[in-house]
């Protein structure tokens, strides 16, 4: 059988992570075969079980902002190596190829925007990108994001996406939570409204700084949150989890979570929040 | 001390027998044996050194590690006089993993906060083995704000192989503690002294970890994640954790060239576990004098000189 499993295992490792090319595509839930335009109506949400799909940067970008009025800032950040680090591959050659794969220097788009003609300083995390991962180029283009909110005395937007830290920059990468928190501190005492938009999955490093620190923090329905993923769980308990453990719906029911919202009334929920937090009397 | 000791330590504890039995022998005996004493002694103190300067970064982790490295409590015994014990968050219960309260170190009165391993299994299960929950965190912090509210610096030991990953731990929400802890200590109105006395493990010891003044031990190691959670994620092997620990650059010296911490702290020949009264004075001077520079801040610079210690930190390239 050896050579069977080699297959089936290599046929597993090509199972799609994110949005594939073509007609098509399967709904990693619920299996459901779904024709591509109907997805893309749908802002990749799965028409039959709900699911939202992972999406990248760009795409939560025209979901949220008003045509037009994205100021990209800060483009030109790129990482550097500063452990020298290398596992299997060196450090620098992983950046080298997430940037060919996603066009994006970082795992994080930022600007400003307006959103329903409210300008808000706006940041993106994007999965595909090293998992999202923040090293010390997302910490610094979410510190300029939270700078750019308070000089503008406008809001801030993060809409997070991350595996945690990025462990290739070591103890840089870990400062990058003290940094962004440091600095929301100022944001907060500035009375500007900070909020949060957690996706799928939003954990550890990142979870545990700005995602968590939203004056007013929503979730997409299903998305894995938390501290410590699931695996390191289970294997430090020695139990089996309980089902939805560490879901958007968990984590509001535990009550650190105000809003699920689907992808299509994010837009409108981030809107309301802002009239009333922002917006003159 | 125990006899428990690592394996490149074996050659050093096998001299100390040596000068031990040697001792012995001049007391019994009419003998006078001083210079071949010293000279063994002389002869331990340069293996110690020589055997320590020249540990890998795994073999510290396990300095960092050992059953017999001074723990929180042992600090608090000979560093901290008078110190009132404070428990609990007034929320959820009393994490036994920190231990938090008020007492005097040299002149200065403080508010205290030290993770506290344990030692022995029994005292190891009752601290979770250092490992905080989110009412850990949260027990920290209303410290940290009675601190504020009476002008009390704050002194905060760190000693954690990380935050307790479990499922109560998520249900009272580990991550929100931790980046609460963050963003109020970026603000509190008083000074913040932080010391990595063993095991600074990723955001189990950033949640208390924020101040103004870091200073770090020679053996101690801080880093993103546990060599092991690296090794286990990147190489796919927890086997794998030397590589990971070399990789990390999780040592003091590391941090000290990546300026990520202010000072490191000189540990007593062959590590603060061979001499732990002097590691603990050493730390008790460090922390007095630091306490002596910061008190005379006014508070609004303290806070934008210790906001602006994290504004620069991370390397990137803009171009």
């Amino acid at each position: 059988m050896a050579w069977f499993n080699k297959i089936a295992k290599g046929i597993q490792q090509q199972k799609p992570k994110e949005i594939p090319d073509g007609l098509w595509l399967k709904c990693e839930s619920c299996q459901e075969i779904i024709y591509r335009k109907e997805l893309e109506k749908k802002l990749w949400v799965c028409p039959n079980c709900g699911f939202h799909i992972k999406i990248d940067a760009s795409r939560y970008l025209q979901i949220l902002s008003d045509e037009n009025s994205f100021q990209e800032k800060d483009a030109l950040l790129r990482s550097t190596d500063p452990l020298n680090f290398s596992d299997s591959k060196s450090y620098p050659e992983r950046v080298k190829e997430a940037v060919k794969k996603t066009g994006l220097n970082s795992a994080l788009l930022s600007g400003t925007c307006t959103i329903s003609g409210i300008r808000v300083s706006l940041a993106i995390m994007d999965f595909r990108f090293i998992g999202g991962s923040m090293g010390s180029v997302v910490g610094e283009k979410v510190a300029r994001a939270i700078e750019r909110a308070i000089e503008l005395k406008i809001p801030l937007l993060i809409v997070c996406a991350s595996g945690g830290a990025r462990m290739q920059e070591g103890i840089l990468s870990l400062m990058q939570m003290a940094k962004t928190s440091a600095l929301l501190s100022i944001l907060s005492e500035k009375k500007l409204p900070y909020l949060t938009i957690l996706t799928n999955p939003t954990t550890a490093g990142v979870m545990a700084s700005y995602a968590s620190l939203g004056d007013v923090i929503i979730a997409e329905p299903k998305a894995l949150l938390g501290f410590a993923g699931p695996r390191v769980i289970k294997q430090t308990i020695g139990k089996e989890l309980p089902e939805n453990f560490q879901t958007s719906e968990f984590f509001r029911e535990h009550g650190f979570i105000d809003i699920i919202a689907e992808r299509k009334n994010l837009k409108v929920v981030v809107s309301q929040l802002l009239k009333y937090l922002y917006l003159p009397k | 001390m125990g006899e428990y000791f690592l394996a490149f330590e074996k050659p050093l504890y096998e001299l100390r027998q040596k000068v031990q039995e040697l001792r012995e022998q001049q007391a019994l005996s009419a003998l006078d044996l001083s210079r071949e004493l010293n000279s063994l002694e002389e002869k331990l103190k340069n293996m110690q050194r020589k055997v320590y300067s020249n540990l890998s970064r795994w073999e510290r982790v396990q300095v960092a590690r050992h059953p017999n490295r001074p723990t929180s409590l042992e600090y608090i015994k000979n560093m901290v006089e008078n110190f009132v014990e404070l428990s609990g968050d007034r929320n959820f219960r009393d994490d036994k993993a920190v231990i938090t309260g008020l007492g005097m170190i040299g002149t200065h009165k403080v508010a205290f906060i030290g993770q506290e391993k344990g030692k022995g299994t029994n005292d190891k299960i009752f601290r979770n083995f250092g490992m905080m929950h989110p009412e850990g965190y949260r027990k920290a912090l209303r410290v940290m704000h009675l601190a504020q509210k009476f002008g009390l610096p704050i002194v905060i030991l760190i000693d954690t192989p990380g935050a307790y990953p479990g499922i109560g731990a998520e249900e009272r929400g580990q991550a929100e503690a931790i980046a609460r802890n963050q963003f109020e200590m970026a603000q509190l109105k008083t000074p913040i002294v932080i010391v990595i006395i063993g095991e600074g493990a990723s955001g189990g010891a950033l949640g208390i970890g924020l101040g103004d003044v870091i200073l770090m031990l020679e053996n101690s190691w801080y880093s993103v994640i546990s060599p092991e959670g690296c090794a286990a994620i990147l190489w796919r092997d927890r086997g794998e954790a030397p590589k990971a620990a070399q990789a990390l650059r999780l040592c003091a010296t590391d941090l000290m060239e990546l300026k990520m911490i202010d000072r490191i702290l000189p540990e007593p020949p062959g590590g603060a576990h061979w001499d732990p009264i002097t590691a603990i004075n050493t730390v008790k001077i460090e922390i007095s004098n630091e306490l002596d520079k910061l008190k005379n801040i006014p508070y609004p610079q303290l806070i934008q000189a210790r906001i602006n210690k994290y504004r620069v930190m991370g390397a990137w390239e803009e171009n």
